[in-house]
Formats: structure tokens, C-alpha cells, sequence
């Protein structure tokens, strides 16, 4: 029989992350269907026995905890030797996590000290046969694949907004504390700290509804034949800041920003979406001026409903991808659209 | 700068990103359509990872840099010729499969198997590194599985920025949620870096540097040591292509006020 383990962190907060929250309800069904066996929770972070609290109704019949000062700060090697007790306390065989990046970075390294094996960005969990089912996309969201392991332990990553988030009350767990030792081999990491945008800088926003792409018809001339950055620039940030929306980038128009081009100056590769970017989850997602596959196929394979401006009524790339396509011109609907927003109409 | 280091880029071929991609079933597990005739490109973060090393090497005189590759040796010759005219390096070719459908694991063995072979190769300045994730695999964990391989228990994820500190500090900037980076510092080599996109453009050709590339990028194909596909225990129940076309509603000549206003409507959830 299975046995299965939530592996969870905190953040910098101290608090639990959404995307954890999520893997422990994908672990709790997983516990359910596997045999029945339940599953346990283990938690990596500094203080956090409160954590441990919040999930006291979540059904797990264990909670085992990894916490020391040194793991308040996500760094590999204090990560990997924390997972690493706790998975061999726990004895698991089927250990889920959320894909942060903290172990995102951390759990692989996880699945060779175990001898186990690990897959990554899964986005559909099943059991069949008294084993899991996991589904993840490969060659960038271009193909779809299900697959079953036999190799244990099984280290699963599953995709943040993948799942439904466990909600309970909180209440008292009781936890065992897992035996750690951090020597000085595994601390040459120290975290200096987290940059963030500047205030009012912040363009990408992963709990927003909506996700706005903006392509490289941005940057072209316009009806007069000229280009207009700067009117690009206001227009998206104004809607950014009315609609809270969170704003993706063709790689074309990404690129521009990278080689020194006086476009849209806030547009970085932290905001492109596609092959060699981000393919995020949002409830809908608005593209303007994109021509191409990267925006409307792999950039927003996980946005529910879309919807399109370009200028091209036969966009190969928007027709039989977007919900709606409006043929027209991004400068002036997007102008229309924030005078709307201020007025609240 | 007074310590050169010794770069191990791991990268490999991934098909052209403008490529339709048809899987099939074959022998060895799930493939693609005619996959040995699709053009291919070096993989996109290992290119990144590949510049920033090259970029790396001039900061700091003597360093040396490889590209590792397991791959299918005619194809990653083919993209050897684009790929070498652009920086300096020195390939350590293996003779695999680059497929997304290979397992990581066992691709990680035959790339620590091959970076422990490269004669010369110091472990304590050894910076390991390559793209974050591949193109095809798209699994963020190859290059964890060779650190460990290695013993090298300092790694980072989706790094934007090295800079090299005072005293030899290495500073790595880190994507972390919501478009934030994490700052750290380690003390030195040996580390992993998996590479995001950092931020410098890809260089241009450079016909010399090709030709200096190729004399030793020849051979290291021809010595290419082959390996077989290994499944890893993975059985796959299904392969496919998203089935899903939308019924796109073409909304043209129509005054851009009902535009904006139908936006604006659907944006608040009418």
C-alpha cells in the first residue's frame, strides 16, 4: 500500500503558500483513493508549529516537521537535507509537493538521495490500479501526456492553480519533530535578500483574473506612419493599473526591450509568455497585437477565456484559438477602454 | 579576478519552436513524427546558459568552457554549425536521444558520466550549468540530478545574474513568484546554475570563432560515445496533441466604442 506524504514549505511570510494548499488537497484525495492508507504532511520552514495548526482538519494522520532557523530561507542544500529527513521518516513512497520554486530547485536533488524518481508541472492526478496517474504537457504545452511509474518513492510537483486549494478551520496539530543536522557544508548559501519591482512597477501578478498580452504591434507604425512608443506604454500601464491585470509579452516584443530599443521600457523577459517563457493561469486572458503562435498557443494554453485585438482578421494564430477576435485597432480600443474603466461605466 | 573557473554548459537540441509536432508511438516509447527530419535549434535556455558562460569567460581570464550534449550526434552537428559561430567553447559530445520523452534520470547519468570524463576538469572552480528547462522535456530537474551526481549541493533556479564579488563570492539572482528575484551569495565553486533568460542578447555569427569552434567540434562528434535510450520505469497510458479548436466569433467593422465597451463588460465579469 502507498504511502503518502504532502511535502510542504513556508514563504518568507512564515505562512503557507497558496500552491501548498493545493497539493494538500490533491494529497488528501490521493490518500483516499490509494487504498485508503490516508496520507501524512511534512513541513520544511522556521516556526512552524502555527502552520502545522492551520492544517489540523485536513484529514492527515501525521504531521512531521522539519524546523530549524537555517530553513527559513529557501536555499538548496538546507531544503534538500531537510525534504530528505522527512521523506525517510515518513517512509513515503508517493510524496506530493507544489511546484515553487523553492522546490522547484529543491526536490528534484530529493528524488536521487531517495533512489526515487520525480516528474514535474503535473497538472492532472488520478489513481488507477491502486497507483497515481499523473498528466503533464511536454514540448512546451504543445503535447499532452499520462503517465504511471513504478519506481518508488515517486516525487510528484504539481502545478500551482492546478488544483483546488484545501479550505478547513484551523486547529491543533500535533506534531513530530524531524532530527536535523545543518553543517557548515550546507550553509556557503546565505539568502542577501528579495528584489521587487518598484512600486507601481509591478506588472506580473499571478492571482489576477486577467491576463494581458501585449505582441510587438505595439511598436509598429501606425496609421500616420509613425511608431508611438509612448503612447503604447501609457495606454498598457493605465489599463494594467485600472483592471489589475497581469501583463504577458510576445518574445518579439521582449526582445526589443532586451536589445536597448526605446519601447515599452518596462517590458522584460520576466513578462514573456510562450516557448522560452511563462505559460500562466489566469481565468481569461486579452491579446493585442499579437501575431503568432508563441502568445496564442503555448503562452495561453492554461488561460480559460480569450479573447484577441489585432488588425488581421485571418490571424492563423487567433482564429480557432481566442474565444473572440476584434478586428481593430488596439491604440484606439484600449484608449476607449480605460476612459471606460475611469469612468466606471 | 584572480581564480579562473571551469563552465560545464549541459544542452542539447530541441526541435525548431515553429515545428508542428505530431507524436507517435515507437519502439522505444512515445516519439515524434519524423523527428529526425525536423530542423532543430540548440535548445533555447541552454543557448542563454551557453552566452552567459561565454560572457562569464571574458570577465575572467582563463576559464574554460564545454558544451555538454546528449543528443543524436547527426543532429547536434548539424546545429553545431550555427550554434559554434557564435562564442567560444569546447564540445563534449554524447550520442543519445534529445527526445522529451526520455528520462531524466538517465540522462543525467550520462551527462555527470560525461562531465567526470573531461580530462582536465577541475571540480572546485566547476560552475555546472545550463537552461532552467528544456524545450522538450520540460522538466526543470536534469540539472539537479547531475549536481547531485557531482556532490555539488549549492543550486540555483532560473538565475537572471551572476556577478562575481570581491573575494570570489558568486551573487546569483534567482525568478522566484510573482516577477520577483531572490538574491544570493555563495561563497564560491563548485555550484549549479540553471539559467533563465538572463539579460544578454544572443551574439552575433562570428565566422572566426566558427572556424576555431569546428576544428575540435569535429572530432568530439566523432568521438561521440553512444548511449542507449533508457526508460526509467515510466509507462506512458497516452501521448496527444490538444484536441482543442475554438469557435472564434470574428467581430469586424464594428464601431471601436461597442468594442471597448463588450471588453470592458466581459473584464468585470458581465
Amino acid at each position: 500500500m502507498e504511502q503518502v506524504l504532502v511535502l510542504l514549505h513556508t514563504d518568507e511570510t512564515g505562512g503557507l503558500p497558496k500552491a501548498g494548499l493545493e497539493a494538500v488537497a490533491a494529497g488528501a484525495r490521493m490518500g483516499a483513493e490509494l487504498g485508503g492508507a490516508g496520507f501524512a504532511v511534512g513541513i520544511i520552514g522556521a516556526g512552524v508549529q502555527a502552520d502545522a495548526n492551520q492544517l489540523a482538519g485536513c484529514g492527515a494522520s501525521r504531521f512531521l516537521v522539519a524546523d530549524a532557523p537555517e530553513l527559513a530561507q529557501s536555499r538548496y542544500a538546507t531544503d534538500a537535507a531537510a525534504a530528505e529527513a522527512v521523506a525517510r521518516q515518513a517512509g513515503a513512497t508517493i510524496i506530493l509537493a507544489p511546484m515553487t520554486p523553492r522546490f522547484a530547485r529543491a526536490l528534484p536533488g530529493l528524488a536521487h538521495r531517495l533512489g526515487g524518481r520525480v516528474d514535474t508541472h503535473i497538472t492532472g492526478l488520478a489513481a488507477a490500479g491502486g497507483t497515481p496517474v499523473v498528466t503533464r504537457w511536454f514540448y512546451r504545452q504543445r503535447i499532452e501526456g499520462a503517465l504511471q511509474r513504478t519506481a518508488r518513492p515517486w516525487i510528484i510537483l504539481l502545478d500551482p492553480g492546478a488544483f483546488p486549494a484545501w479550505t478547513g478551520a484551523a486547529g491543533t496539530a500535533t506534531a513530530e519533530a524531524v532530527p536535523l543536522a545543518f553543517g557548515p557544508a550546507l550553509t556557503r548559501t546565505t539568502v542577501a535578500g528579495i528584489e521587487s519591482p518598484a512600486a507601481g512597477q509591478q506588472t506580473i501578478r499571478p492571482d489576477a483574473d486577467l491576463l494581458f498580452v501585449a505582441g510587438a504591434g505595439w511598436t509598429k507604425k501606425q496609421a500616420d506612419g509613425q511608431p508611438h512608443p509612448a503612447d503604447a506604454e501609457a495606454f498598457i500601464l493605465d489599463f494594467l493599473r485600472r483592471s489589475r491585470a497581469s501583463l504577458g509579452g510576445s518574445k518579439s516584443l521582449v526582445d526589443l526591450s532586451g536589445e536597448g530599443h526605446a519601447v515599452l521600457g518596462f517590458m522584460t523577459h520576466m513578462n514573456q509568455i510562450g516557448q522560452t517563457g511563462a505559460t500562466p493561469r489566469h481565468p481569461k486572458g486579452l491579446a493585442t497585437c499579437c501575431h503568432g503562435e508563441e502568445p496564442h498557443v503555448v503562452g495561453w494554453r492554461f488561460i480559460t477565456e480569450r479573447r484577441a485585438v489585432n488588425l488581421d482578421a485571418n490571424c492563423g494564430w487567433a482564429r480557432g484559438k481566442a474565444d473572440v477576435l476584434y478586428v481593430a485597432d488596439a491604440f484606439a480600443v484600449m484608449k476607449r477602454v480605460n476612459e471606460l474603466l475611469t469612468d466606471g461605466n | 579576478m584572480s581564480e579562473a573557473f571551469h563552465i560545464v554548459v549541459c544542452g542539447s537540441v530541441a526541435p525548431d519552436p515553429l515545428q508542428t509536432l505530431e507524436p507517435v508511438t515507437t519502439a522505444a516509447g512515445p516519439g515524434l513524427k519524423n523527428e529526425m527530419l525536423l530542423p532543430h535549434v540548440l535548445d533555447p535556455w541552454a543557448g542563454h546558459a551557453l552566452y552567459e558562460a561565454a560572457n562569464l569567460a571574458k570577465q575572467a581570464p582563463g576559464t574554460r568552457v564545454w558544451l555538454v550534449s546528449v543528443g543524436p550526434k547527426a543532429k547536434l552537428q548539424q546545429v553545431m554549425m550555427t550554434v559554434a559561430q557564435k562564442v567560444p567553447f569546447e564540445l563534449v559530445a554524447v550520442d543519445g536521444s534529445a527526445s522529451g520523452f526520455a528520462d531524466a534520470h538517465a540522462t543525467a547519468a550520462a551527462l555527470a558520466d560525461a562531465i567526470g570524463a573531461i580530462p582536465g576538469l577541475d571540480r572546485s572552480r566547476l560552475i555546472l550549468s545550463g537552461g532552467w528547462e528544456s524545450a522538450t522535456r520540460c522538466s526543470s530537474v536534469t540539472l539537479q540530478l547531475v549536481g547531485e551526481r557531482l556532490g555539488i549541493v549549492d543550486q540555483f533556479q532560473g538565475v537572471d545574474r551572476l556577478t562575481i564579488e570581491a573575494g570570489g563570492a558568486l551573487r546569483l539572482t534567482e525568478r522566484i513568484d510573482g516577477g520577483r528575484h531572490q538574491v544570493s551569495v555563495v561563497e564560491g565553486p563548485p555550484v549549479v546554475v540553471g539559467w533563465a533568460t538572463g539579460y544578454l542578447p544572443e551574439p552575433p555569427n562570428n565566422p572566426q570563432v566558427g572556424m576555431a569552434n569546428m576544428r575540435a567540434i569535429m572530432p568530439a562528434l566523432q568521438k561521440a560515445r553512444p548511449v542507449p535510450a533508457a526508460g526509467g520505469g515510466a509507462a506512458f497510458l497516452r501521448v496527444e496533441q490538444p484536441k482543442q479548436v475554438r469557435e472564434t466569433r470574428i467581430v469586424k467593422d464594428v464601431p471601436t466604442e461597442e468594442i471597448a465597451r463588450e471588453i470592458v463588460a466581459w473584464v468585470r465579469g458581465a
